[in-house]
């Protein structure tokens, strides 16, 4: 139903962040994040806003999860 | 970033399908409420990989399937209206009470333009004074927060010529609804991974609490995927019924306190129809008063009329998990995505559309 | 300062339209049979010919990459070339929309007489009619193209066999994203290029090389998805095409990924598709790799007899799905 995908932020510039996939660049709005953002973080866009942050320790920790469950190696 | 695609790994993929498939004890009847789940179970090949003891079910996941064909009368007499309407692409071709579109419409001279944010429809709207638009406000909990803003920021730079046609729907209380129904034929839920990012864990709670099923929330990658379902059967094994946030590299348990209030400042609950399914309960969002003069029902003097119900059409059994798309008797023959009866097949995330679409 | 403007009287057959055939066609599209003028070309053709007609409506008219102008050349030039000819004539007819700067234009028939003596082809004949503002968007051009064949058996869409293999010149959906990329309403930023190209002289290469070419086909609108399902629907054979080996553009899945749209039905206006026996596939792809056209061209897939009609995508994970054909136009979506 929700399409978002995870961009990297690029610039900010108050509520308004530059942010880009694959060298694909857009700007989306800031209203609705609750988080405070700094360049080189992901955030989850939908429909030109940024809806959260992506939090880079839970990802590295459900893989890590993966890895340990499954034993396998990734990269 | 490169440490996503391992959500994707086809490695990693196989493994969890094997632990699934050999630690499964009897039959899986897993339902999603989301229509990106949907397409990304077909789209990745997930479906076609899972054994006969999954079964993956698609519920009212798609807020332009469930759209009620009053409500899109409702778009389309505005179309016939001195308006701009801007809308997102979903929402083109779905058929209205007399199998009217926007797309139609458009063809009669309505004005009728596809913006990819609501933001761009306030630009129109900024950018072109003498004319009044309209932005259609279709959507969950994840895209009503942005339209919320979107009115919010229209009131502060004082536009005048721009509002919203509120038709946004609310995920739990179709839950609700939906396990009410005794025939329902389903064992666990799949949770809509970027609803919960704004309303978090505690609205699902009752799934388990009170119906005793359990429920994941997840992600769209097939890795996020075959997680929950790993974890339905590991939940099964272990005897245990809980909801369970696996997502949790975009959802926090407490969801997103300012996308709430944003959206809770604008819209008000109110009781929605949905396609296929019929009235639920404080499912839907209006516009507050505060801010009416955005609400295009008010500004338009918009009211909904009643529509007769679709004859045939047993997309109700299919969003319950009682019928599979291709046992409808309308499935492919008088119901095709090219010309949808049922809410099912109205947009490219409607279970039967999918099933129509991407079904080897 | 003042814009010079296409005016009404431009089409009226006079001395406006005289002026505008002289300093601006004939400046740019003029060869021996085009100047003469006459009320038709006169053209010296044996054998089979292969003829293709197609109108160009583009927004906007330029474009990242090219413009309608090259992209009307290029288009005809390729539709032509696919049946296994080498094209040589072009005609073309102009609409304008009263009050297009006529430095548009003139940009526009510039980019058309490059094209055309890249590819090798004569504009021979045109034409052209300008109505009032609002009646059409900037500029129509309709152009036709004739070629000599020069294969013993043409290829076609009804050729594909069980066994055969399935080729792409190269990355798919780069026209598409390019064009999405300048919409309004859609505000975002791709690097990403037209392929817009005629692509007459490696197809004359490879089918010189390898004459059992079955089927060529350019996937243009509806991108490739939408060729290939004409192709299986066609010829009565399944299509099996593996996701991974697909070429496409990071900057194309980026753009596409939150737009909601597919790349696999994005159009492309410099691409081939090319379906031939297996043992002849290696010296096809060494030639087309040879080929700056080409350079990115891969195997993708190969053509089976198992679900006729259809084309059957099997993704990364090894799981298979349909991909059918689109009932329009890609919208960008949020759900």
């Amino acid at each position: 139903m929700c399409l978002a995908v995870p961009m990297e932020v690029v610039k900010i510039d108050g509520k308004t962040a530059e942010v880009q996939i694959a060298g694909t660049y857009q700007n989306v709005r800031l209203d609705v994040l609750p988080e405070t953002l700094e360049v080189g973080d992901f955030v989850i866009v939908h429909a030109g806003f940024a809806l959260t942050r992506l939090d880079r320790e839970e990802a590295i920790a459900t893989l890590k999860l993966f890895e340990e469950g499954l034993n396998i190696a990734l990269t | 970033m490169r440490l996503l695609d391992n959500f994707k790994d086809p490695q990693l993929c196989k493994a969890l399908l094997e632990r699934i498939h050999s630690e499964l004890d009897g039959e899986l009847r897993f339902m999603e409420v989301c229509g990106t789940h949907t397409v990304s179970i077909f789209r990745s090949g997930v479906r076609s990989l899972l054994s006969d003891k999954v079964v993956h079910l698609s519920g009212p996941g798609c807020p332009v399937c469930v759209t009620h064909d009053s409500e899109v009368a409702a778009f389309l007499d505005l179309a016939g209206r001195d308006a701009v309407i801007t809308t997102f692409g979903d929402l083109m071709r779905v058929p209205g009470p007399d199998r009217k579109t926007l797309k139609g419409a458009q063809a009669e001279g309505a004005r009728v333009k596809v913006v990819y944010s609501p933001f761009d429809a306030l630009k129109i709207a900024q950018d072109n004074p003498g004319d009044k638009v309209v932005f259609l406000g279709v959507g969950f909990e994840t895209t009503a927060p942005a339209i919320a803003a979107t009115v919010k920021a229209a009131r502060e730079e004082g536009v005048t010529n721009f509002s919203v046609l509120c038709f946004h729907k609310l995920v739990p209380p179709a839950l609700e609804a939906l396990v009410g129904d005794p025939e329902l034929r389903v064992q666990a839920f799949l949770l809509p991974g970027h609803v919960s990012a704004i309303i978090g864990v505690e609205p699902y709670r009752f799934l388990a609490r009170k119906h005793g099923l359990p429920a994941v929330i997840a992600g769209f990658e097939p890795v996020d995927i075959l997680q929950a379902l790993h974890l339905f059967v590991t939940m099964r094994k272990q005897g245990c019924v809980d909801v369970v946030n696996a997502y949790t590299r975009v959802v926090s348990d407490t969801g997103n306190p300012k996308a709430m209030s944003v959206m809770d400042e604008v819209f008000a609950p109110c009781d929605a129809l949905w396609r296929g399914i019929g009235m639920i309960p404080n499912s839907g969002l209006a516009v507050r008063e505060e801010f009416a003069a955005f609400d295009a029902m008010r500004v338009f003097g918009l009211t909904l009329r009643d529509v007769p119900a679709i004859k045939g059409c047993r997309c109700g059994d299919v969003l319950k998990g009682k019928l599979s798309p291709n046992k409808c008797p309308l499935f492919g023959k008088a119901c095709t995505p090219a010309a949808p009866v049922g809410p099912c097949m109205v947009s490219t995330e409607g279970s039967c559309a999918a099933y129509y679409k991407y079904h080897v | 300062m003042r814009v010079e403007r296409v005016l009404l009287d431009y089409g009226s057959g006079g001395k406006a339209s005289h002026r505008l055939i002289g300093e601006l066609f004939v400046r740019h599209l003029g060869n021996e049979v085009l100047n003469r003028l006459d009320d038709a070309a006169v053209l010296n053709i044996s054998g089979p010919i292969s003829v293709s007609t197609d109108s160009f409506t583009v927004d906007p008219i330029f474009f990242p990459g090219g413009d309608i102008g090259a992209l009307a050349v290029h288009g005809t030039v390729n539709d032509v070339a696919m049946l296994g000819a080498r094209p040589r004539y072009l005609t073309c007819g102009f609409i304008l929309e009263e009050g297009l700067p006529m430095a548009d234009l003139e940009r526009i028939v510039q980019s058309m007489g490059r094209a055309a003596r890249e590819a090798g082809v004569l504009v021979v004949t045109g034409d052209t009619k300008v109505v009032p503002r609002g009646m059409v968007d900037k500029i129509f051009i309709n152009t036709t193209g004739i070629g000599e064949i020069f294969v013993p058996v043409a290829p076609s869409g009804h050729r594909a066999r069980p066994g055969d293999v399935i080729l792409v010149s190269g990355f798919v959906g780069d026209h598409g994203l390019a064009i999405l990329s300048r919409r309004e309403g859609l505000n975002f930023d791709a690097p990403v290029l037209s392929d817009c190209a005629s692509l007459n002289h490696l197809v004359v290469r490879l089918l010189e090389a390898v004459p059992e070419v079955h089927v060529l086909r350019d996937p243009t609108r509806g991108g490739l998805a939408t060729t290939l399902n004409e192709i299986a629907g066609q010829s009565g054979v399944e299509c099996r095409i593996f996701e991974d080996r697909v070429p496409v553009r990071p900057e194309v899945s980026g753009g596409c990924s939150f737009l909601g749209l597919d790349p696999l039905y994005l159009a492309n206006e410099g691409k081939f598709l090319c379906i031939l026996p297996a043992e002849h596939a290696r010296q096809a792809l060494d030639i087309m790799q040879a080929d700056p056209l080409g350079r990115d061209a891969a195997r993708i897939g190969e053509v089976r007899a198992g679900h006729p009609g259809k084309v059957v995508l099997e993704t990364p994970l090894g799981g298979t799905r349909l991909m059918d054909m689109l009932e329009g136009e890609q919208l960008p979506r949020i759900c």
